[in-house]
């Protein structure tokens, strides 16, 4: 997979070996999971169901879609992305790691003293992270006021905004949903993880959000509704929100929570902050497909 | 039918006086976009709003969105500036907090409307707690200037600064207290009228209320030091070191709750270099009501009278350990035993 951790995001034609796009993402995200919980393990706490679930969204992201490279990391015309559910942290960061916006193996710091991967993401800590999150709504806002600006100075950069589904109950999200319909921010796109589940229990329990695409309709967004671990809906969805025009879209992106992992496959209690005893850390790696030598780069560092 | 008479923006009003400047610098900020909230007849940015119509951002009565999204706006390159009332600031306080100042950027909130000095709207308007709110966040400038001379230099300090900013302009008329020539610089406060028996530190309404007390003062044969203190946060800590050591006493006068505010601040600044006994002229941790400003002033204990007998209060407390009071507060008996006193 080297040739996947050094190709440049967004271009494949420079990457060479004969794996099409889709088994390329599919292997980045599969990575992108095993790295998460290998972090959440040696930071002792964490969010692995949010994670995992959200992966597969972030390395179409990083590998297929967002106008931006690690060295043109400054651009000011560049595609910008969000975290809004910053909570999703360790995903972030393993996806940008295998596009080389960050070293996969400090990456693994995640949440100790003095680590630029913090729990949440930090702007000021790390070049790829866009704005500072972890309080829901706030990601989806400032990536709403970014699209705004982007389109006020006449830049034809796009700007992705990742929201959980349990965030939806924000009322800031709706004030930002408002306002980017009635701005026509049509370079703005939302994805939402809806993987039905949020820190206690499902949503329908804790707070109902369907009917989920007819708000948003309601709201004036142009709405697509995806798999959210089928690599071509996601692809294909992308393609479609570029093409909208005069108004902002939003991908609702059904997933499962914990995703790839059994233990934690549609149970809440692994929404977080949990943490990982060895066993169960080394178990899901396998369970990932990970190899021995790939689980003990992980977790013997 | 004719029109209704609109109380909007106007006179000599800070509000006024901001609004007036922002749209007379926006030429030369070309990076400045101002947000509004549908009140900007109420925050005086209807002059930009007619003047500069590409630089007027419309989010709808939705603070916290508009709060948040000025953090997209400074992160790819513009100057935004956030208006609404000072009380749907703190509304939106945690979006301040995190998408500004954490996230470093360079936005600026100016909030008009508060204290008491926002008048008949009553008590849920009248926001006494911002002050203390913006002034606990890290990196958070806090600054309330005192006339409408002031706050204009104050608008273009803000937008020439680099960092987040929370400024009070507000809705009254208030009374000139600057002529031409005066200088506002962040983090400075300056002695506008000298004395040497008490010093009063007062920022925005109550700098007005503080000459008229000195004034009174003056006529009881008490020389009463006044400084204004536009910028709460940082404050100027030399200045009123400096003028703890010269007068001995201080009294504090500000259009907000007591807690945490200018007073709040001076206190701090006093206790780690020249303690000194401390009198705080505001609201006494309640919440406003409605009436005319000066009114109110009266009602809840803000007003020149009281400021004038604070300071008389405040000196004939004598020296520390001439106090009963505090020597018993201190479970202290030998007054001989307080290191710290008035320094006349």
């Amino acid at each position: 997979m080297t040739a996947l951790l050094q190709a440049p995001a967004n271009d494949i034609a420079e990457i060479e070996i004969g794996v099409s796009l889709e088994a390329l993402l599919s292997a980045a995200a599969r990575k992108a999971r095993m790295h998460s919980l290998a972090a959440i393990f040696h930071a002792g706490s964490g969010h692995p169901g949010g994670a995992l679930s959200c992966a597969d969204l972030l390395a179409c992201l990083y590998g297929a879609e967002l106008n931006v490279w690690p060295e043109g990391i400054d651009d000011p015309a560049r595609d910008r992305f969000v975290l809004s559910k910053g909570h999703a942290a360790p995903a972030l960061y393993a996806a940008a790691a295998q596009f080389g916006f960050c070293d996969a193996k400090e990456a693994l710091t995640l949440r100790k003293l003095g680590s630029k991967f913090q729990g949440h993401p930090h702007v000021v800590d790390l070049p790829f992270v866009e704005t500072s999150t972890g309080s829901l709504g706030q990601g989806f806002s400032v990536a709403m006021g970014m699209a705004m600006g982007l389109k006020l100075q006449k830049y034809d950069a796009r700007v992705y905004a990742l929201l959980g589904d349990g965030e939806l109950q924000e009322g800031e999200v709706w004030e930002a949903a408002m306002a980017a319909a009635h701005h026509k921010l049509d370079n703005l796109c939302v994805l939402i993880d809806y993987n039905k589940l949020q820190s206690d229990a499902s949503n329908d329990a804790i707070m109902r959000l369907e009917p989920l695409a007819a708000k948003w309709r309601a709201f004036g967004w142009a709405v697509t509704e995806i798999d959210g671990h089928d690599i071509d809906a996601i692809l294909s969805a992308f393609r479609n929100a570029a093409v909208t025009a005069g108004a902002p879209s939003v991908i609702i992106a059904h997933t499962v929570k914990g995703k790839g992992v059994k233990m934690m496959e549609n149970v809440p209690a692994w929404h977080g902050s949990v943490k990982l005893t060895r066993e169960q850390t080394e178990e899901s790696l396998r369970e990932l497909g990970g190899s021995i030598e790939e689980i003990k780069e992980l977790l013997d560092v | 039918m004719s029109s209704p008479a609109l109380i909007g923006s106007s006179g000599d009003s800070l509000r006024e006086a901001f609004g007036k400047t922002l749209s007379s610098l926006a030429d030369e900020f070309p990076q400045l976009v101002v947000l509004d909230a549908d009140i900007a007849g109420g925050t005086g940015v209807h002059h930009i709003r007619k003047s500069h119509p590409a630089q007027f951002l419309q989010f709808g009565i939705a603070e916290q969105n508009m709060m948040a999204a000025a953090g997209g706006l400074a992160a790819v390159g513009l100057l935004p500036v956030v208006t609404t009332f000072a009380v749907f600031c703190l509304r939106a306080i945690e979006q301040a907090r995190l998408s500004l100042c954490y996230a470093r950027r360079n936005a600026k909130i100016v909030a008009s409307h508060p204290g008491l000095d926002v008048g008949p709207d009553g008590g849920s308007a009248q926001c006494l707690e911002d002050l203390a709110a913006f002034r606990a966040i890290p990196g958070m400038t806090v600054i309330s200037p005192a006339d409408a001379t002031e706050t204009a230099l104050a608008t273009r300090a803000i937008l020439e600064f680099n960092g987040p900013v929370y400024m009070r302009t507000g809705r009254s008329p208030a009374p000139a207290v600057f002529g031409e020539g005066h200088v506002f610089e962040i983090g400075k406060g300056q002695i506008i009228r000298e004395g040497s028996d008490v010093t009063i530190i007062a920022c925005g309404v109550e700098v007005a209320r503080a000459l008229a007390a000195a004034d009174m003062l003056a006529a009881d044969g008490i020389r009463a030091r006044v400084v204004n203190m536009p910028t709460i946060k940082p404050i100027d800590r030399e200045l009123i070191a400096a003028c703890a050591h010269h007068t001995g006493a201080i009294v504090t006068a500000e259009d907000h709750n007591i807690h945490g505010g200018l007073g709040g601040a001076v206190a701090e600044a006093l206790g780690a270099t020249v303690p000194c006994p401390i009198e705080f002229v505001g609201v006494a941790d309640t919440f406003g009501s409605s009436g005319e400003p000066e009114e109110l002033a009266q009602h809840s204990q803000t007003s020149s009278s009281v400021v004038r007998q604070l300071s008389e209060e405040r000196l004939n407390i004598g020296d520390v350990h001439e106090c009963p009071i505090l020597l018993a507060a201190l479970g202290i008996e030998e007054a001989g035993e307080v290191a710290h006193g008035r320094q006349r």
